[in-house]
């Protein structure tokens, strides 16, 4: 009954590129952004033009980077679509991979797979207001996707921006100085909070959540998306319920292991979806139907 | 189309296969353990062997595979892919439920959306010749996933012992181009009826039936049902059911390194290790048995279905056979419908 799927696919396959092959980068630029040094912004740029010219992608995918020797680790694309000409992540120094990568200097080779994953609903989002919630270094790909609208090309794309991001101590937040570029804009508005102020602190102290409930935004023809620890969202959410957020507008990025990063390797299910092609990106309409495999 | 090969020209027939394909059959290695492998000499295989140990998927997804060497150099790191398939293969005498399996698996590594190389060339380079299973064990209940000791679906070509003879029916267009092959006969009415006669006491011999209908719907609402508390009592981990079974497809990526030289490997891994869903930070999402059994019967019977309208199960019996805890899929079936009582 089932057509032997290998003749289906036979034309496609021919043609197609091998999706283990790490494309070659090297390191433009590597920038630490945090005060305990662990977290490191990596600016990389491809080696070959016409790679550069084949990579699209929209805020919220994932690539693999790879290390020859070390292995490969999947990050959230931290740059936007609009910014041309390289692509950057900001890399967590947890095991071997991103210590190997932390370590990297300008102009060392670094492979790329990708664009991986969904991204965020960039259709839904058109002509609607978008409030990013974002806590600690899980605010990489909500910074590609406020770039993106805040480009003049795409800033009618959505009405009102407003992003809450948080961390717990001032040297912890990511990206300052964009921060504090996107501060005097009036096209966009910002709460930056964080846990703990330090004696140079001079903005908002508080917990995301209560920062939230106080900056109190309309859920009226908006969509939320939230990315940050796990204890952050479980005090958020119900938060966002209160404001009367539906499931099927707060969307969220989720993080599992991964190796092959395009559905066959088998460990990143959460029920029938792989997060790393039916996701990263999910509703918590589609979350809620499914095992708390996460 | 149906021929005999007769028996005494069995090895001259392999000896022709192996003069122009690379030819993969089940043998006995010296340590005992029966899988499918490369054939070096035509005496090895050993078509006596009903359920091989290890299963048939390995010719297409090895246990361990080389993805890619790499040499590191001062402009640009040199990465040669292993993907390139020279010579095309023959797999014969798998059995049909390694066969069936292949259907499921394909639908994985062929995907929608990524093509697996590697499975794929090995997949396409492949005429599978398959062969009935006149004895199924005690253990076998693949009359209850759609297959059958006779099942030909997957195979191009499929051989069913008449003693003296095989019987030879080529079922593919992969089939038909060994429609010429110097040691096939037409076989005669006798050896037909003969055959038909196999085949119905093999189907006679698969005893078991395991009910297996609605079971995707069933587990639906078993998510959070405290009868994988009990179920995961029996297991303890050592994986061998993922291994041997057919249709699981998990793998691990590692590089293997020197200093300049290495390759990036990839090898069978399983749902029911403690590290395989273990993130960096210390987070398990599947932090005991209990989980890890239930990702690996969900799979199964509820995720697969749901991608792929097909049960991940061919009833081959290697995880009951191989359980050191004695776990038997059947009666998980079993109990399942009913729930999780029983």
């Amino acid at each position: 009954m089932n057509e032997i799927a290998t003749t289906n696919h036979h034309h496609e396959f021919i043609h197609m590129k091998n999706p283990y092959l790490p494309i070659p980068a090297v390191v433009k630029n590597a920038l630490v952004e945090t005060s305990d040094r662990m977290l490191r912004t990596l600016e990389l740029r491809f080696l070959n033009e016409e790679d550069a010219q084949a990579f699209s992608f929209v805020p919220g995918q994932f690539c693999e980077l790879s290390l020859l020797g070390k292995g490969e680790a999947p990050f959230g694309i931290a740059s936007s679509p609009t910014e041309k000409g390289s692509l950057k992540f900001t890399i967590n120094k947890a095991g071997v991979v991103t210590t190997a990568l932390h370590h990297l200097e300008e102009g060392t080779e670094v492979g790329i797979r990708g664009p991986l994953g969904n991204g965020y609903p960039m259709d839904l989002f058109k002509g609607k207001n978008v409030l990013v919630i974002g806590g600690g270094f899980a605010f990489t790909t909500l910074r590609s996707l406020i770039a993106y609208f805040l480009h003049p090309e795409n800033r009618n794309k959505v009405k009102d921006i407003t992003v809450v991001y948080g961390a717990r101590t001032p040297g912890l937040l990511l990206y300052k100085e964009e921060l504090a570029e996107w501060q005097k804009r009036s096209d966009i508005k910002l709460v930056v909070t964080v846990d703990q102020g330090d004696k140079d602190w001079k903005g908002k102290v508080g917990l995301v959540p209560n920062v939230l409930e106080e900056a109190a935004p309309s859920s009226e023809n908006t969509y939320a998306v939230i990315c940050g620890p796990p204890v952050m969202i479980k005090f958020t959410f119900p938060k966002l319920m209160a404001l009367r957020f539906p499931n099927e507008r707060i969307y969220t990025s989720l993080e599992k292991r991964m190796k092959c990063g395009i559905g066959k390797c088998g460990r990143c299910n959460i029920g029938h979806l792989y997060v790393c092609k039916d996701g990263p990106v999910f509703s918590y309409a589609q979350l809620e139907k499914l095992p708390k495999d996460y | 189309m149906k021929l005999k090969l007769d028996k005494k020209n069995f090895i001259p027939f392999l000896q022709s296969l192996m003069d122009e394909y690379d030819l993969f059959a089940p043998v006995r290695l010296a340590d005992g353990v029966s899988v499918y492998k490369k054939i070096d000499r035509p005496n090895e295989v050993d078509l006596s062997l009903r359920n091989t140990q290890k299963p048939a998927k390995e010719i297409f997804f090895p246990q361990s595979e080389t993805m890619f060497r790499y040499e590191k150099a001062e402009k640009e790191n040199r990465v040669t892919s292993t993907e390139e398939i020279k010579r095309n293969r023959v797999l014969l005498g798998a059995r049909p439920c390694d066969i069936q399996a292949f259907a499921l698996i394909d639908q994985v590594f062929a995907g929608k959306d990524y093509t697996d190389i590697y499975y794929l060339n090995k997949r396409k380079a492949t005429t599978v010749i398959g062969m009935s299973c006149d004895h199924p064990l005690s253990t076998c209940f693949c009359s209850s996933l759609n297959g059958g000791p006779f099942h030909r679906e997957g195979s191009d070509l499929f051989l069913t012992d008449l003693g003296e003879s095989y019987l030879v029916e080529l079922l593919t267009e992969k089939g038909m181009a060994f429609q010429k092959n110097k040691f096939f006969q037409k076989a005669d009415d006798k050896e037909l009826a003969l055959a038909k006669g196999i085949e119905e006491k093999a189907a006679a011999k698969v005893k078991v039936s395991v009910p297996v209908d609605g079971i995707e719907k069933r587990l639906d609402q078993m998510v959070e049902s405290p009868y994988w508390d009990r179920i995961q009592e029996k297991c303890l981990g050592c994986r061998v059911c993922t291994y041997l079974c057919p249709t699981c497809h998990c793998f691990d990526i590692v590089d293997e390194a020197l200093t300049k030289k290495g390759r990036r490997v990839r090898n069978w891994d399983s749902c029911l290790s403690s590290l395989y869903s273990q993130e960096t930070s210390g987070h398990n999402p599947r932090p005991t048995n209990r989980e890890r059994t239930r990702q690996r019967l969900m799979h199964k019977f509820n995720y697969f279905p749901k991608n792929f309208d097909r049960i991940a199960c061919v009833g081959c019996g290697r995880c009951i056979l191989y359980c050191p805890g004695h776990f038997d899929i059947r009666q998980t079936i079993k109990e399942i419908q009913k729930g999780g009582e029983g």
